[in-house]
């Protein structure tokens, strides 16, 4: 979709603050944040493709407003909602409702370790044999899709060059929509400066993406 | 300063009293700790909520807590970059398959499922970003710094990274060729900075101790330890 976290070259978003700055969070709910979003994460009720999703869908002006941890929150009340893991009348008494027992048991402290260890690789065997080859020219889709995207505005109708080839990875725009994982070739791509921001490119400046194949059509 | 009109218990969420701000908190931010934020508070009761219905475990959410504090962060990549400086052999491995090599040293999981590793050189200097979200590789980085999740660093870095590193304090040279890398997809990228002069013949315990998070993210460059030649 396109809205704004896809943020990469826009101007007026303000001042980086290179202040070193130790501190992991900010507030104690922070991390509570982290945690709880991590430990649903678990249930397997949704991936991260889809936690990605519902965080983009945060309305813009929201969005920019929230803080990191903020976003995160926002985007799990929803998804605990949308999932029907918890309704709104649970959530405005603070009250688990009898009628609606849990779904899906909780991640258990001894589990911790080794789901965090595990993660949830996305390299799969198979999948569809790759089309484009490391050293071909090629160009991003002028694709506009109205859900999850991995294909940054600013490459659209870009051209660059395959440098390497990831293997075979879960499509997250699929993925993402609940539409499966239609597992397909990840490629790194090159892109120079002067062909995504014309004159306004810096000197000896090239941005690598990593696009998947649904992403990319070859330069003849 | 602003007091809420029933303090009430011990909020779990910030883990403050209004009352003992003044001996609790020792920092040196201005933060305002004494009333629980709004958020501080939804948060609580969604914990609570959460626990109550069976969702989660409130041990299982200290642990994760506790995973991130005390055993993931920038320490493991110094680790990585070291032995890289050290072992020949390790670098080999690592140019082939970062994913397996960074695992050899123990490191690995959520959000280092699948890692390459870029090398810094007098010639090409590399530098990190996610423009969609804020993907960083936790493996071996932690949690990201909050520069890195700004929306400036996420709409910059791609646009103008000399200028960006430049406010880093990284003056680079129009001859070196800047790459930056947007970590867009599940591909997690960590930077080999350059190993600083006047460190041959130091242990592989004493180089990590020189690699700063910032010099694997690609905004800083490792100076020569002091007393170094140059």
């Amino acid at each position: 979709m396109n809205s704004v976290h896809d943020m990469g070259g826009m101007d007026g978003l303000g001042e980086i603050d290179p202040t070193p700055d130790p501190a992991l969070f900010h507030a104690p709910w922070e991390a509570r944040v982290l945690a709880l979003v991590l430990a649903s994460a678990a249930w397997g009720r949704w991936t991260l493709d889809t936690m990605r999703f519902h965080r983009e869908r945060i309305p813009a002006a929201d969005y920019l407003a929230f803080s990191y941890y903020e976003k995160w929150l926002a985007a799990l009340v929803d998804l605990l909602v949308r999932r029907d893991l918890l309704t709104a009348e649970e959530l405005s008494t603070g009250r688990p409702d009898p009628a609606r027992p849990v779904q899906t048991p909780a991640l258990p402290a001894c589990a911790v370790a080794g789901r965090l260890a595990a993660g949830s690789p996305t390299e799969r065997a198979g999948g569809r044999a790759p089309m484009l080859v490391v050293g071909q020219a090629v160009r991003a889709r002028n694709d506009h899709p109205a859900g999850h995207t991995r294909l940054p505005r600013y490459v659209r109708g870009r051209t660059g060059r395959i440098t390497a080839l990831h293997g075979c990875h879960v499509f997250a725009d699929a993925n993402a929509m609940g539409l499966g994982e239609q597992p397909q070739a990840l490629y790194q791509v090159r892109f120079e400066g002067a062909e995504l921001w014309g004159g306004r490119a810096e000197p000896r400046s090239a941005v690598y993406l990593d696009l998947w194949e649904d992403h990319l059509e070859p330069v003849r | 300063m602003p007091h809420s009109q029933d303090p009430g218990p011990q909020d779990e969420a910030t883990g403050t009293r209004p009352q003992e701000h003044d001996h609790r908190h020792d920092h040196d931010h201005d933060h305002d700790h004494t009333v629980p934020s709004a958020i501080a508070l939804r948060v609580r009761a969604l914990e609570t909520l959460m626990v109550d219905k069976g969702l989660v475990d409130p041990a299982a959410l200290d642990a994760i807590i506790e995973t991130y504090e005390t055993r993931i962060g920038p320490r493991n990549g110094a680790r990585v970059v070291a032995r890289a400086w050290t072992d020949p052999a390790y670098l080999d491995r690592l140019r082939r398959d970062a994913t397996a090599a960074i695992a050899e040293l123990g490191y690995g999981g959520r959000q280092g499922e699948h890692m390459r590793v870029v090398e810094n050189t007098p010639q090409v200097h590399n530098l990190v970003v996610c423009t969609l979200c804020s993907c960083y590789p936790w493996s071996v980085l932690g949690l990201p710094p909050t520069w890195y999740k700004s929306s400036a660093y996420r709409a910059r870095a791609v646009i103008a990274p000399r200028e960006v590193l430049a406010g880093f304090g990284v003056m680079l040279p129009d001859t070196v060729e800047v790459r930056v890398w947007d970590s867009t997809a599940e591909i997690r990228y960590l930077v080999l900075p350059e190993r600083p002069a006047g460190t041959e013949g130091w242990s592989e315990d004493r180089l990590a101790d020189l690699v700063t998070r910032d010099s694997m993210i690609g905004v800083a460059r490792l100076a020569p330890p002091t007393g170094a030649a140059a």
